[in-house]
């Protein structure tokens, strides 16, 4: 099989996947994955996001740039953290001959405090981004 | 002998328990969803001891007690990077990742750019990646194999080849899925119990196994060793002077018998031996710090440690989310959020693990100072029960750590076989199950063959390599692909070419390097904090530059990566090439009311 086979029927599974809307729009029904909410106006506003009305196109926007704050504000302020320490340990050197019951500070400040702090900002993030999701969910819904 | 019939039986057993546990896993794999993404159906909790299970490779479960016992404080960034990496791919890509659908890294790249090239470069890249990153895998093994029962090194790879290829091949991600799962668990026992017990061991002795170290905190030999220089030629640096008995080569030239040697650097070829008596001075392994003084302390080692520092956090920080194996963990959950949860677990699941091997390594610091000559250190977490306890007792928790070690190189080869021969099968065979089940074996067969021709150098080094090279490559794909509107395929692939072709060079200057004297500035052996942003520049200036080729449906593939899972705009790529029969026939009538409409 020759390497132009096994591109073409890329394309129509690339299409499949977007729903047929890549190409050209068209009215498509939908039917929201979570049946046992009475969805009413919801469904017009889904379809709207699907056809990337004005108005869709607006909330889908918005809805990223949320995500996208949370996300960049936690991971910068992360980074910023991490950058920090060595820097400080570079500048300072004195800070190697401090001690917490016997073990210099640089062991506790790298070797255990690091954990906690990572899957306190992860838990941060998943609750920010759960709450934007549901609050998008809940417009829709209306 | 009775140290190797304990470790033998409990490797024994680790390989019995994953053989049985992919049999149990893989009765109902048959299709080609069960083998690539063990059919979305995996709970978050199950599917984050399963990540973890498959993230703590050689490089963590023996490489960071290794790192320890030589860099000291330094060596801690490793573990910090790779758990902060989950941070990273829990903030940016887990959830939009899993609701793309897409069953692959390539896959992903073709369906968000919707170009072919693209997902060709993709498929380079993860075969690169994930070679890379089995090979030290692979030869860790052998190392264990050999430091405990002296076989020769490359049985241990072949025997971890066999068993994850037959593994892998009776259900692919399926099986793996609980086999990983459990090694997890079966890990972190392995490093946490002995690590108790040998904690309270020290605790207990005598002097509290006080080394005797010079005036100028250089390690002393406790008792009188002899140390053998295994494969590769070894530079070590002499900080106060000793007098050793040598027979082999020093510096090139041969030696037998008494040597005085004062301060400086010495050469010492393959095979040679040398007895130190108690009481003598270690000479240490060049480019690690020869005085306890310097190595409890952080960042002794001036500006270029400082560079490759900064070079690790990015590399490890940005790089976890670009693994290929680690991210086809996250298509076989149910849906993005159970995908964020997924990675939120994991956080803690590595945090927990992590703890052990720091204080394992600081004991080895203690028990093991003949490691630093020939810079085996690899070898200290394996080698540790046995030194600090000489009896039952240390045998038998050396074989609790042995079984650790191979449960480790099982899980992560498993992991990096499914997600290589995924790709393979999937972008250069058609995808059926038989072409998964060659693409297995072709893979398996490259690694050991490579794992075998390339010189050993200590895993968790090269596992950075693999980090660099996925921080630049895939993660300024995946971040600009799903957050920014403006990517082109033109963009994504000018930077997957420069980023990771700055990576390899970079890797092959200091392989250059390492043998011809260890000139290679900090910035060729820890490239990432160059490579990474230029990465990123070339993807979003070449993206400008050719703006017309942004796909016209983009904001429809960024509704599907960005929409709550409720509201079911998540669907399967390629449901028409590997579907089973009812998803075809519902697709097929989906459209055929889809044009019945428009009409």
């Amino acid at each position: 099989m020759s390497r132009h086979d096994a591109g073409k029927p890329e394309q129509p599974a690339r299409e499949a996947w977007l729903g047929e809307q890549g190409s050209r729009p068209r009215r498509r029904r939908v039917v929201l994955a979570d049946s046992t909410k009475k969805s009413g106006k919801a469904l017009r506003t889904i379809i709207e996001l699907e056809e990337q009305t004005s108005v869709g196109e607006k909330l889908v926007r918005d809805l990223i740039r949320q995500q996208l704050k949370s996300a960049f504000g936690l991971a910068f302020a992360v980074l910023i953290g991490m950058c920090l320490l060595p820097i400080t340990f570079y500048l300072v050197p004195s800070i190697g001959d401090l001690e917490i019951l016997g073990i210099p500070v640089p062991w506790l400040v790298l070797g255990l405090a690091p954990f906690p702090i990572l899957y306190g900002v992860g838990w941060v993030f998943r609750r920010q981004a759960e709450r934007h999701e549901r609050d998008f969910v809940n417009m829709v819904d209306r | 002998m009775n140290a190797d019939i304990w470790s033998l039986s409990a490797i024994a057993v680790v390989a019995a328990v994953t053989f049985l546990l992919g049999y149990v896993g893989s009765r109902k794999a048959n299709t080609t969803p069960d083998f690539l993404v063990a059919r979305r159906a995996i709970p978050a909790t199950r599917n984050a001891a399963a990540i973890s299970g498959e993230y703590l490779s050689a490089a963590s479960f023996l490489g960071v007690a290794g790192l320890v016992l030589k860099d000291g404080v330094d060596a801690l960034w490793y573990p910090i990077g790779f758990t902060a990496g989950y941070l990273a791919l829990l903030l940016f890509v887990a959830a939009p990742l899993r609701r793309s659908g897409a069953y692959t890294l390539p896959d992903f790249a073709e369906a968000r750019l919707g170009s072919a090239n693209v997902r060709h470069f993709s498929t380079f890249f993860v075969v690169c990646i994930g070679v890379l990153y089995l090979v030290p895998q692979l030869q860790s093994a052998g190392l264990t194999l050999t430091t405990i029962t002296g076989l020769p090194a490359w049985f241990g790879g072949l025997v971890v080849t066999v068993i994850v290829v037959v593994n892998v091949l009776g259900g692919g991600m399926r099986a793996i899925t609980l086999v990983q799962a459990f090694q997890y668990w079966g890990k972190l026992f392995a490093i946490a119990a002995p690590t108790f017990v040998l904690f309270v061991v020290f605790l207990a002795s005598p002097d509290r196994g006080t080394q005797p170290i010079s005036d100028d905190g250089v390690v002393k030999f406790p008792k009188a060793e002899t140390v053998t220089i295994a494969e590769q030629v070894v530079k070590v640096r002499v900080d106060e002077p000793l007098t050793l008995k040598v027979r082999g080569q020093i510096d090139g030239r041969d030696a037998n018998g008494a040597v005085f040697w004062g301060r400086g650097l010495y050469e010492l070829s393959p095979g040679t031996t040398l007895e130190f008596t108690a009481g003598s001075p270690v000479p240490v392994i060049e480019g690690s710090p020869t005085s306890n003084f310097d190595w409890t302390r952080p960042q002794t080692g001036g500006i270029s440690e400082l560079i490759r520092t900064y070079s690790l956090i990015f590399a490890t920080f940005l790089g976890t989310m670009g693994l290929p194996h680690v991210l086809v963990r996250f298509y076989t959950n149910p849906d993005g959020k159970a995908a964020r949860r997924t990675a939120l677990h994991v956080l803690y699941l590595l945090g927990l693990f992590y703890i052990f091997p720091t204080v394992l390594g600081v004991l080895s610091r203690l028990f093991l100072p003949q490691l630093l000559v020939n810079g085996k250190t690899d070898a200290a977490v394996l080698m540790l029960p046995e030194t600090m306890l000489p009896n039952l007792g240390g045998q038998i928790v050396g074989a609790i750590v042995a079984a650790g070690a191979f449960a480790a190189f099982l899980s992560t080869s498993s992991g990096l076989v499914v997600s290589v021969a995924g790709v393979v099968s999937t972008d250069i065979l058609p995808g059926k199950v038989r072409d998964f089940r060659w693409a297995t074996v072709f893979t398996g067969a490259v690694a050991i063959g490579l794992a075998l021709l390339l010189p050993r150098s200590d895993a968790s080094l090269t596992v950075a390599m693999s980090f660099a090279l996925a921080a630049s490559t895939f993660c300024p794909l995946l971040v600009l692909g799903i957050w920014w509107r403006g990517l082109t395929w033109v963009g994504a692939v000018c930077g997957l070419v420069v980023g990771g072709g700055m990576v390899i060079a970079a890797q092959v200057v200091s392989v250059v390097s390492s043998y011809t004297g260890r000139w290679a500035p900090a910035f060729i052996t820890q490239p990432a904090l160059i490579t990474v942003p230029v990465a990123f520049i070339v993807m979003i200036v070449v993206s400008k530059a050719t703006r017309r080729r942004v796909p016209a449906d983009v904001s429809q593939i960024l509704l599907r990566l960005h929409a709550p899972d409720p509201l079911g705009f998540i669907q399967d790529r390629s449901i028409a090439r590997f579907g089973t029969a009812e998803e075809k026939a519902r697709l097929a009538e989906e459209k055929r009311r889809g044009a019945g409409r428009t009409r």
